[in-house]
């Protein structure tokens, strides 16, 4: 199955101290200074609705938001260019994506997140139906991912098969991980690949 | 780009409009030849305009951060790929899709979810036209996104462009207390009669239409719309005969208009033809060169309404019957819409105050005992897709699935049965949904403006969220004499947020100051929502953006205190007199200097030293590309196709699609001369042989008459079976009829003292 458009979700430790408000003038800082390796164009603010996709930073391959779909603030990643590779090294490369704003965020902006609960959603309903069969069919790979993400530690992998919900699953490990940490373990695969 | 793309091609839709499914496979061929440099870029930017596929801020390539203005190098900028002048290819658009009177159902807000979350950025916004806009999407992504409308019954066609916009109509026609009669099924049929008509396709400018059910409210806002029709009934032979008020050249914009009364009683019947034979009449006399005095209202002012009338009845009699204008009045009580639920009263149970304040401001009485509306406030006009969802599930729950959306960027919920209006109250709240405000001064409408329009000076998003909440925070212990008011902001003098029917209106401005450009925005007071937009504000002065909220404040306060019973705030505008107003004002317009006070010289919710360098060239106003320019690329687009069924060795196809596409130039061509030849391929030869080829205009200065044969022996030859080998002649010879067409039709321009003949030969 050749899954596209890899949405990935890092939940905040700390949300009610984050200042939303302010990440509108940070992320125009970060097209100023063309902070990452990709096209940053525009930044788009959506504080006033409710549950919704907060402060954006809106790129050509990718966007980045401090999200707070579902009431659960987070940094969501939404990869929007198609990519060559196995469904494993698409996962890998949103959630290094994710991972590496994620961590300029927790530098300079004193946020902190939580790297043991991830959302993964295939943005595509069509290429990848929210079925059964496709959890069925994609799950060794995303397994095999979860495995280098969390380097052999032990979690739960949910999905639900809503007929009008994008594909989504869910990744809990009961263990602590950090972002420098699971930077690092992606590192480690890439190095061996 | 989405991966998705070529697989939505192939699947099957099932669209209630199978001819939207078409239209959309010419626009995706009109993608192809425009990146393979086929088609010109201004013709491609009017089509893509014509499908709703708009332009967005910084898709030029160019974006001002606060210091300097960056290059934004997209992909496709090495290849100088274009989808109109100065509009990067893969830079992010606006899609607007069309709803015509609002109304939608609960599976077309289902795909408008998934649509904001695959092509957009998760959430859909309502317009001040009661279309849905999705704003950051690729032009690439354009066809499967209407190929998924177009299954649920939804078209962008003409969202845009120089073309019949979405006609809008009061969200509660046939539910209102104060109508004549529901013009829901009017403002369908006109909606479809028009959509794609071929005397709709020549306009030099964008052309509104409104239905209103009464002549004293504001919620059709009929007087500011190039037509906007109002129900009245007659008693005609002791029988009661529906008809409309039919008004025309109205218009906001930088030249406000109030419409026109071109007929205090036109017959149903009448509507349709007599909309045909207004457009017919625009196109062919309104202004083609000079954008800004386009619109129809300027054709009204320079003709006068009489003349306008004469020469539109004229137009309206050399009208061939057409089966359509009566034929969706047979059906109008079909469409009524039914409840789900039996109507019951609230009764006397004790509410929550949150509820109570909602019923108050959100609630409408419905003309049908023991049934309401309800609104549901969307702050500027955004939903998210999940809420979206959640709406629909509310429409399936408590009615027939009864959506409409609003100009004032809101939706309601019709046909609820009173008693339920505490659970669809707790049930909003659960969804963020449930605040009151509905209609009053908390509820502001406000265009794009500096988020995502190319044309937007100041940020008129920015204040109106900034203003909602300030009012917001004090709502409750407000005057009820302040709740009442509306509050409308543009980012510019383009009046898309409405400015000029509020009774505090601001649009977008800047001024200088030392080395400096600073966002202001005009104060406009004293504008008349009611009586369907009665009356126009008139600007009071520009006011720095940031100052605005106090410019409110004070106005707001003075009215209070000041005012005389029951003296409406338009009145106490008038009554104090602009140079009041202007002296209350007067301290907050003077600038301080960038040192002593730079939060000035920068707009709400944007961080970024201001700059007016941002500013890009509108695509409102469309491109001017004549009837003729569009023919000639149908034609091109469809030997295109004809190529490419050879390809496929689809011989008989390719031979028959070549020789359309020769028809089709010669028709052009023809109607050039005789703009209303019978669209039949003998009749188009016989012109074409007479007008054309005999007279040697259509001849090469080469090959002589050599390509108009070539038309004229595949028409001859037109019903015959093609060999593969023929097939290929033919395709190659419609090409070449394709280019004499075109150098023809420069020919044609050259000479061009002949006026077209409208109304025969």
């Amino acid at each position: 199955m050749n899954i596209q458009h890899v949405n990935i979700k890092f939940y905040l430790e700390n949300p009610e101290t984050v200042k939303l408000a302010d990440f509108a003038a940070i992320f125009n800082t970060w097209i100023q200074q063309q902070r990452l390796e990709e096209l940053l164009v525009d930044v788009a603010d959506y504080l006033h609705v409710h549950h919704g996709p907060g402060i954006m930073l809106i790129g050509h391959e990718a966007d980045y938001s401090l999200d707070n779909r579902a009431g659960r603030l987070g940094l969501f990643y939404n990869r929007k260019e198609q990519l060559d590779g196995t469904t494993e090294e698409k996962l890998v490369q949103a959630t290094r994506a994710a991972l590496t704003v994620a961590q300029i965020l927790e530098k300079e902006n004193g946020l902190k997140f939580n790297g043991s609960e991830v959302q993964v959603i295939i943005n595509d309903r069509l290429l990848v139906p929210n079925t059964v069969e496709t959890f069925t069919a994609l799950e060794p790979e995303i397994k095999s991912f979860f495995d280098q993400l969390y380097n052999g530690a032990t979690y739960s992998l949910s999905h639900n098969d809503d007929r009008r919900e994008r594909f989504t699953i869910i990744v809990k490990t009961e263990s602590k991980f950090d972002v420098d940490t699971l930077l690092k373990n992606l590192s480690v695969e890439t190095a061996h690949a | 780009m989405k991966a998705s793309n070529s697989l939505w091609r192939e699947q099957k839709i099932e669209s209630p409009f199978p001819e939207l499914v078409r239209e959309i496979e010419i626009y995706e061929t009109e993608i192809e030849l425009r990146k393979q440099g086929k088609m010109d870029e201004k013709l491609f930017a009017e089509t893509r305009l014509r499908r709703g596929a708009y332009g967005q801020r910084y898709d030029n390539g160019k974006r001002w951060d606060g210091k300097e203005t960056q290059t934004l190098e997209f992909p496709s900028s090495k290849t100088e790929l274009t989808k109109g002048a100065n509009t990067v290819w893969d830079a992010p658009g606006m899609q607007r899709i069309k709803v015509p009177f609002g109304g939608m159902n609960p599976e077309q807000l289902e795909v408008m979810a998934e649509l904001a979350e695959e092509y957009s950025d998760g959430i859909a916004h309502v317009t001040t036209r009661q279309d849905f806009q999705l704003h950051f999407v690729h032009v690439d992504d354009t066809p499967a996104l209407m190929r998924r409308l177009a299954a649920v019954g939804i078209t962008t066609r003409e969202a845009c462009g120089n073309s019949v916009r979405n006609v809008t109509a009061c969200p509660l026609s046939g539910v209102c207390n104060t109508e004549s009669f529901d013009v829901t099924p009017y403002a369908k049929g006109l909606a479809y009669f028009l959509l794609g008509h071929p005397d709709v396709q020549d306009f030099g400018r964008k052309f509104k239409v409104a239905f209103s059910g009464c002549k004293d409210e504001g919620c059709g806002l009929v007087n500011m719309h190039d037509m906007g029709v109002i129900a009245v009934k007659k008693i005609v032979d002791g029988a009661e005969k529906r008809g409309f008020e039919l008004y025309v050249g109205g218009g906001l914009g930088t030249v406000p208009h109030q419409a026109k009364l071109f007929d205090a009683f036109l017959p149903e019947e009448e509507l349709l033809p007599t909309a045909q034979a207004i457009s017919r009449v625009f196109a062919r006399l309104g202004e083609k060169k000079n954008r800004n005095r386009a619109r129809i209202k300027f054709l009204v002012a320079q003709l006068g309404i009489e003349e306008f009338k004469r020469i539109v009845l004229e137009e309206r009699a050399t009208l061939q019957p057409d089966p359509r204008w009566t034929a969706y009045l047979s059906e109008i009580q079909e469409v009524d819409e039914k409840p789900l639920r039996p109507a019951q009263s609230l009764g006397d149970t004790l509410q929550t105050a949150s509820f109570q304040r909602w019923y108050k401001t959100n609630v409408f009485h419905q003309k049908q005992d023991g049934y309401a509306t309800a609104t549901i406030t969307l702050p500027l006009g955004d939903i998210t897709a999940d809420q979206l969802r959640a709406v629909a599930d509310l429409s399936r729950r408590f009615t027939n699935g009864t959506v409409r959306t609003t100009v004032d960027q809101n939706i309601v919920l019709r046909w609820i049965s009173e008693a339920d209006l505490p659970d669809v109250h707790a049930a909003l709240e659960e969804i963020g949904l449930g605040q009151s405000g509905a209609g009053t001064i908390v509820d502001i409408t406000s265009c794009p403006g500096t988020d995502t329009c190319k044309l937007g000076i100041s940020a008129s998003r920015g204040l109106a969220g900034e203003l909602r909440q300030r009012l917001a925070e004090k709502s409750h212990t407000m005057d009820e004499a302040i709740q009442s008011l509306h509050i409308k902001v543009s980012g510019c003098f383009n009046s898309c947020g409405q400015h000029h029917v509020a009774d505090l209106g601001f649009y977008g401005v800047s001024r200088h100051s030392g080395n400096y450009t600073v966002p202001h925005f005009q104060v406009v007071l004293g504008g008349e929502w009611t009586h369907n937009a009665g009356s126009y504000g008139l600007a009071m002065g520009a006011v720095p953006a940031k100052r605005i909220p106090e410019v409110v404040e004070r106005l707001t306060g003075r009215y209070v205190s000041e005012r005389e019973k029951n003296e409406s705030f338009k009145a106490f505008i008038q009554r104090i007199g602009k140079v009041q107003v202007k002296t209350m004002l007067d301290d907050l317009t003077r600038i301080p200097t960038h040192d002593e006070d730079p939060t000035l010289y920068t707009d709400w919710g944007d961080n970024r030293e201001f700059t007016i360098g941002d500013i890009g060239v509108g695509e409102c106003a469309g491109e001017i590309v004549s009837h003729a320019e569009f023919g000639l690329a149908h034609a091109e687009r469809q030997v295109f196709e004809a190529q490419v069924l050879l390809d496929e060795n689809q011989y008989q196809k390719a031979g028959e699609t070549a020789y359309t596409s020769m028809y089709q130039a010669a028709l052009t061509l023809v109607e050039e001369l005789f703009f209303n030849v019978p669209k039949d391929h003998d009749r188009v030869a016989e012109e074409f042989r007479t007008r054309l080829y005999d007279t040697k205009l259509f001849w090469d200065e080469y090959a002589g008459g050599k390509f108009g044969h070539y038309y004229l022996r595949a028409y001859e030859k037109r019903n015959e079976s093609f060999t593969p080998e023929e097939a290929h002649r033919r395709v190659e010879e419609a090409q070449l009829v394709i280019e004499a067409a075109h150098s023809c039709y420069s020919k044609l321009l050259g000479s061009r003292s002949l006026p077209r003949q409208l109304a025969g030969i």
